[in-house]
């Protein structure tokens, strides 16, 4: 066997162990990510999506934050105009979090409606320019 | 002002257009006239933008509200620092930013090109003068112009970005462009050299010191980035694989590969195609950056406004992407190696597989950043893979490149014997196997840390006999002392013992990051007086206590201060303090969201990284997290290796001309690199 046959043989083995490791990353760690709407509509035919993790983007819904400080336990309303869901945070808020930004909560919706988040991040789409221009 | 700017802009774009007519037609035609002319349009052009630069600098400085970027971005309590980089603080700034160096380096280039590798510049000046052109017609027509006025003058600016307002924010975004724009230039020397036909290993002699230069700048650039996010955004790491981040890392990648690849194509005169592909690769990378940057895309911390600049960055990607790949098929049968792989012992057969895993690294990053986009697409639902995919894809891959990073430098060219791999490995090999048993008897048990480290010791030890051995040699032949040795075999052979010192940087940094795998965590809501306690992964604990909150008014913002007493096993080892910052303009008025100032101890051991998260509305109770961060330190310190053995191996001169190896083995004489 020549060198070059070697070498395409340990090259094969590279390409194929970033692909396997790609694919089974993606298996392993690849999350949903919904808007409300479509998490209502998912589950509305498919109730396996509860107690799944997953992220929904939506927009905090303005008004309905309450804060616990000694508990550090926030929760809010999303919604992207259509369905809307509570959301139940234990953590600290990012600092851009307020009542009016557009979030990702990841976490999962359990059976009493309410999405347990794990984590929750702020996304301002004007994050780095103050006057927003929505 | 913004007149003579808005003048300056159109200047600019006339004479970019002009230039790269002129250039692409006098360089296939050989007509003199217009190929001088192609040069001077990059240094008019390189002028008409730094005048307009100016104009931009001379408004944020005047606070002359009425422009839109200035109210957008600075405040008349501004700390004069934060006004002058407001100029790349926003897309449309940065636009003007880009184009204008990438002029300047332009100009470099044509004046600093040695005289032997002219019959490339014509191309070069057309290809900078497209690029450039098209960063100022965005800044025209896609209504990015940073010059453009508001119809009333606001009183005062909207201000920075608290979270800009830091001095590495400063630094990380300029050093990134510097290391974006500059790959420009290798890739319109590949252009060059496709379009002449020039294409021996001339045009990649002339562009050694500039893939250097953007590696390097890429290279801080993401290291600030680093730190930056470590000590503002606390979270309490400083790589969350984010779009943005991803994007800076991918031309890096690329550009690392291509550096360790063209040593093959001046030695042995294989691997022309891949070495050109990888350049045209990470330029196309570097604009996909600045495009995920500016468009929106994808959702990252780093967007800025959603805006039809993506568009254009979209089309431009596409149009460059497909003209120079198209150029590059033409001229494939040109592009034949004239040599062969000999040996999978050998020099050669460890880079190509390190080029390999590099590009695999890139490409798994890539899949992984528009994956959400990929789904969308194919299966209708939006799925996103996040740090947990990057880590378990990447964390053997680089350990498979860390460990090739110990070898591939010691074996022979071509063809390496068993007395020549013994003769390299053994003393290497076992410092690496003592340093595993270490690990496991002080017990130890994650895989990728003890891998990490492994391999690191195994790589160092393999630079550390290197040096020792060269410098043993000049000891023996020109009875040097070891000092004076060590000094001169680096200042003689900066490309390979600087690379050797790149190399210990990029060990340190593997090492840094494993120290990662046992960082800890916990939160606590504390009254002044009550304390939390926290076990670190050497085995001590830490007691923080709450000594209480203060309140007072800086520059340009309200600070609510927190301010935390740390133990050791009981003993005092110092005072933490961190912050909540409402910043507010000159009328007192807030603006922005609160932001917080993370407080960090730190020592080559561990960093204790507390930050505020809120205070019980009207009391000192507040809510705090701590966390122990192993070895952070280190990233820093190995990030700074990594650029003093960049700027090593870019130092000009003792590099010698390309030199083929013809013997089977390495010609090995003292004072010369292989």
């Amino acid at each position: 066997m020549n060198a070059g046959t070697k070498f395409a043989i340990g090259a094969a083995l590279i390409v194929g162990s970033v692909g396997y490791l790609m694919a089974s990353g993606v298996k392993a760690t690849g999350q949903y990510f919904l808007t409300p709407s479509e998490l209502s509509q998912k589950i509305a035919v498919d109730p396996s999506f509860y107690d799944v993790g997953m992220k929904v983007g939506a927009r905090v819904v303005p008004g309905s934050v309450t804060r616990d400080v000694a508990t550090r336990t926030l929760t809010f309303q999303v919604t992207d105009g259509g369905a809307r869901y509570p959301v139940v945070y234990r953590g600290v808020p990012p600092d851009t979090f307020n009542d009016s930004v557009e979030v990702v909560v990841e976490g999962r919706l359990r059976k009493d409606g309410v999405i347990h988040a794990t984590n929750v991040l702020a996304k301002c789409g004007s994050r780095y320019e103050a006057v927003p221009k929505a | 002002m913004t007149v003579l700017g808005n003048l300056c802009l159109w200047l600019a774009f006339l004479v970019g257009i002009w230039g790269a007519l002129a250039g692409f037609v006098g360089g296939l035609r050989g007509q003199p006239e217009l190929r001088q002319s192609a040069r001077h349009a990059v240094f008019a052009m390189c002028a008409a933008l730094l005048v307009a630069v100016f104009s931009l600098e001379w408004a944020l400085f005047q606070h002359d509200f009425n422009v839109e970027y200035v109210a957008a971005y600075t405040s008349q309590n501004l700390p004069v620092f934060y006004t002058w980089s407001a100029l790349y603080a926003g897309q449309k700034g940065s636009l003007l930013f880009w184009a204008t160096v990438l002029s300047l380096f332009g100009s470099l280039a044509m004046v600093f090109t040695a005289r032997r590798h002219r019959e490339y510049l014509p191309y070069v000046a057309a290809v900078v003068c497209s690029v450039a052109a098209f960063f100022i017609s965005v800044m025209l027509f896609a209504h990015a112009n940073p010059f453009r006025r508001l119809p009333y003058t606001p009183l005062d600016g909207s201000g920075l970005n608290p979270q800009l307002q830091n001095p590495g924010m400063v630094f990380h975004p300029p050093m990134l462009y510097l290391g974006y724009i500059s790959i420009t230039i290798p890739f319109a020397f590949a252009m060059a050299a496709l379009l002449s036909k020039r294409l021996d290993v001339d045009w990649l002699v002339a562009i050694r010191k500039w893939t250097l230069l953007s590696w390097l700048f890429l290279s801080i650039g993401i290291c600030l980035g680093m730190w930056w996010a470590y000590v503002e955004l606390g979270w309490g790491g400083y790589w969350a694989w984010d779009p943005v981040e991803n994007a800076s890392l991918l031309p890096w990648l690329t550009m690392t590969a291509f550096l360790h690849s063209v040593m093959i194509q001046e030695k042995r005169g294989m691997l022309k195609k891949w070495n050109l592909a990888l350049i045209i690769g990470s330029w196309l990378l570097s604009i996909f950056g600045t495009f995920i940057t500016r468009s929106g895309v994808i959702s990252s911390v780093h967007s800025f406004t959603q805006s039809n600049v993506g568009y254009f960055f979209l089309f431009f990607l596409i149009a460059a992407g497909t003209a120079s790949f198209a150029l590059y098929a033409t001229r494939l049968p040109l592009l034949d190696a004239e040599a062969r792989l000999e040996s999978m012992v050998s020099r050669e057969a460890s880079f190509l597989f390190n080029n390999l895993l590099l590009v695999g690294i890139a490409f798994s990053v890539l899949w992984g950043t528009l994956f959400p986009i990929l789904s969308e697409l194919v299966q209708g639902t939006k799925v996103t893979v996040g740090p947990p995919f990057f880590n378990q894809v990447n964390i053997p891959l680089g350990l498979a490149l860390l460990g090739l990073t110990g070898v591939g430098p010691l074996v022979a060219w071509r063809r390496a014997s068993l007395p020549n791999l013994r003769r390299q490995f053994a003393v290497p090999a076992t410092v690496g196997a003592f340093t595993l048993l270490v690990l496991l008897v002080g017990g130890m048990r994650d895989f990728s840390a003890l891998m990490a480290i492994g391999l690191g010791a195994f790589v160092l030890a393999t630079v550390v006999q290197e040096f020792a051995r060269g410098a043993g040699a000049r000891h023996r032949q020109y009875g040097e002392g070891y000092a004076l040795a060590l000094g001169r075999l680096l200042a003689r052979n900066r490309r390979r013992y600087g690379g050797y010192i790149v190399h210990t940087g990029i060990v340190i940094l593997f090492i840094a990051f494993a120290g990662m795998a046992f960082k800890t965590e916990t939160e606590a809501t504390l009254r002044p007086g009550e304390s939390v306690s926290l076990k670190s992964p050497y085995g001590w604990t830490y007691t923080f206590t709450h000594l209480g909150i203060s309140q007072y008014d800086a520059l340009n913002r309200q600070v609510t201060a927190a301010t935390v007493e740390v133990y050791r096993n009981g003993k005092k080892t110092g005072i933490l303090t961190t912050e909540k910052r409402q910043h507010v303009d000159a009328l007192g008025r807030p603006t922005f969201q609160p932001s917080t100032e993370v407080g960090i101890i730190s020592d080559v051991r561990e960093d204790l990284y507390g930050v505020l998260a809120g205070v019980v509305g009207g009391t000192e109770q507040a809510v705090f997290r701590f966390t122990i961060n192993p070895l952070v330190w280190w990233v820093w310190y190995g990030g700074m290796i990594v650029a003093l053995g960049g700027v090593i191996v870019m130092w000009p001169g003792g590099t010698p001309a390309v030199r083929r190896t013809q013997a089977g083995y390495a010609v090995k004489l003292v004072g010369e690199g292989t």
